[in-house]
């Protein structure tokens, strides 16, 4: 017991701030994208939706390492976009926290996608004609019919992806690495101090996720059920 | 000026092609399932787009693929009524009514509660369309439509989401606030109760062609097609060869023969008769009209029935139906049954394929 207070009063809290600081905002990135690509997805002629949807999902079911070496070719330095990058915008995604965000958003996205397109879906194509004949414009009937009744599938989505996002770990340590502070992220430490044997810390920083997690999906739930109470759906 | 329609539209392998013009009217679309009532209707209100033909409103083109004019849904001014309300789900009554108006809330607010009042659902504006009943759903689909004050009113299948009672009352309702409703309206049923109540002119269709189309009395009383003859639910009908210029021999019907009113042409294929067309004729009564031979006479043979609340349908010989009325304290049908039925030649409708 004395051991383990000793552990969390020394504890580098760090790896907490930047896995929720990376997972929030690739969250954002994912809401706002994928929604976006649902609807264009959707609108898009047959053929095109099959090949769009496969490589937009490529991402899920790929393991992430493989992601992670696509990145890495994309944004190393030594490659087209990495120097152009680099050397015009001073952008640095490889060994940065920018990194982090990279590889989780890219990871996390097709979630986000996939639940926001599967919820776009099972709205009412007769709503948003009603909306048209009482004179509504589209970017009101998108806002105000489609998306509220869309709702639960989207905020599912999106909790799913905070959630991946939260626990990258294959993407992130290929692009990002693991530099204490900057980009060492929870499920990077905790690989890191379980390679040196310290299990302890390891469980300590297991127990965090743990809490983390439900904690989240748990308040998401509850917003999720107020939202939806009003709205029968089996 | 009056209503122009003509649209041609080929999806898959249906193909919607037809033109018609007609006064302003309550207009009936009546057809079965997949005969392109739906489409039509949905063009009017631009939600699809024909291939080629023009639509027109009294002064206002909603489409003319000549001219290259096709108004968004949003320009066509029409109340689009659709089968199953299409309520805002996540909105609440108010909302949804309030959805279509433009200008500041509290105007919008008090529009909305003026036709809240007129549809009796002050007391529900705050539910969501997932607790009302069936009739509070259509009375808030219709308040959320009039409030916008639309020139035209599409009302597909308006009461296909009903059940019994609340139909009749509903169609009552929708009765009164069309024969109100200065603007045109277009009403897409199946059901000829339903097109004959609400509608002044009808247009019959099938596989996306028009059939018919006129005053719903003269298209009920003359239908000119065996298709018009079904739509109309006329339950008799029969193929048949000419046997002189005033009668024919039902083909069907074991051969029997029928006196027509009218002179039979090469065009005639089918007649029909109405199943409550027929009259019981005692024997007497039977050979006395045999006799005449004015009207056209048979004798019943191996009859079955069924009980109605106020009829009786009667299968009197090869399929020919009959229907007797009857009181709703009446359950023995011995008595109703003939010795033979008769049909006056103005009864026989001369139908063509």
């Amino acid at each position: 017991m004395n051991e383990v207070i000793k552990i969390l009063s020394g504890l580098d809290w760090s790896p907490l701030w930047i896995s929720l600081k990376t997972g929030i905002v690739a969250t954002c990135i994912s809401f706002f994208l994928g929604i976006i690509t649902a609807r264009w997805v959707m609108k898009s002629s047959k053929g095109m939706k099959a090949v769009i949807d496969g490589i937009l999902t490529l991402p899920m079911v790929l393991p992430p390492t493989v992601a992670g070496f696509f990145l890495l070719l994309l944004f190393s330095k030594r490659r087209p976009l990495g120097i152009l990058l680099y050397e015009h915008f001073s952008i640095k995604v490889v060994q940065s926290w920018l990194g982090c965000i990279v590889a989780a958003t890219v990871i996390a996205f097709p979630l986000m996608y996939r639940n926001a397109r599967a919820a776009f879906e099972q709205v009412d194509i007769n709503l948003i004609h009603a909306g048209r004949t009482l004179g509504m414009t589209e970017m009101q009937i998108f806002f105000r019919v489609v998306l509220p009744t869309a709702g639960p599938g989207v905020l599912s989505g999106t909790i799913l992806t905070f959630a991946r996002a939260l626990g990258e770990y294959g993407a992130t340590s290929m692009l990002a690495g693991n530099i204490p502070g900057k980009t060492s992220t929870i499920s990077q430490r905790i690989a890191m101090v379980i390679q040196d044997g310290d299990y302890l810390t390891a469980g300590i920083w297991t127990l965090i996720v743990i809490l983390i997690a439900f904690l989240i999906v748990f308040l998401m739930n509850m917003i999720s059920g107020r939202n939806m109470k009003h709205i029968k759906r089996w | 000026m009056g209503i122009y329609l003509n649209i041609d539209k080929k999806a898959g392998n249906f193909h919607l092609n037809f033109l018609h013009s007609c006064e302003k009217a309550v207009i009936g679309i009546l057809g079965a399932s997949g005969c392109g009532k739906s489409m039509t209707l949905k063009s009017i209100a631009g939600i699809e787009t024909p291939d080629r033909g023009r639509i027109q409103l009294e002064d206002r083109i909603l489409f003319d693929s000549k001219n290259r004019i096709n108004l968004k849904p949003q320009e066509r001014s029409v109340g689009y009524l659709f089968q199953n309300y299409a309520l805002f789900p996540t909105m609440t009554v108010e909302q949804n009514i309030m959805a279509g108006l433009k200008g500041d809330k509290q105007e919008k607010r008090r529009i909305a509660g003026e036709m809240m009042e007129r549809f009796g659902l002050e007391k529900l504006a705050g539910q969501l369309p997932g607790e009302l009943s069936g009739g509070q759903q259509q009375r808030t689909a219709l308040a959320r439509i009039l409030v916008t004050q639309p020139q035209t009113l599409l009302l597909d299948e308006p009461f296909s989401a009903l059940d019994g009672g609340m139909k009749e009352r509903l169609r009552l309702e929708m009765g009164e606030l069309l024969h109100s409703y200065e603007g045109v309206t277009f009403l897409v049923t199946h059901d000829r109760d339903e097109a004959y109540q609400l509608c002044d002119h009808l247009l019959l269709m099938d596989q996306g062609k028009l059939i018919e189309a006129g005053p719903k009395e003269a298209l009920f009383e003359a239908p000119k097609t065996v298709t018009g003859a079904r739509l109309t639910s006329c339950k008799n009908i029969s193929r048949i060869r000419k046997t002189g210029l005033y009668s024919v021999c039902a083909l069907d019907w074991g051969n029997l023969e029928f006196k027509t009113e009218k002179p039979m042409t090469d065009e005639i294929t089918h007649i029909g008769i109405r199943a409550h067309d027929f009259y019981p004729l005692n024997e007497w009564e039977y050979s006395m009209e045999k006799r005449r031979g004015v009207n056209s006479v048979f004798p019943v043979k191996n009859p079955s029935v069924t009980e109605l609340p106020f009829e009786w349908c009667i299968t009197v010989r090869e399929g020919i139906l009959w229907k007797c009325p009857k009181n709703i304290r009446q359950h023995q049908a011995d008595n109703s049954i003939p010795y033979g039925l008769g049909v006056k030649p103005s009864a026989v409708m001369l139908l063509r394929e």
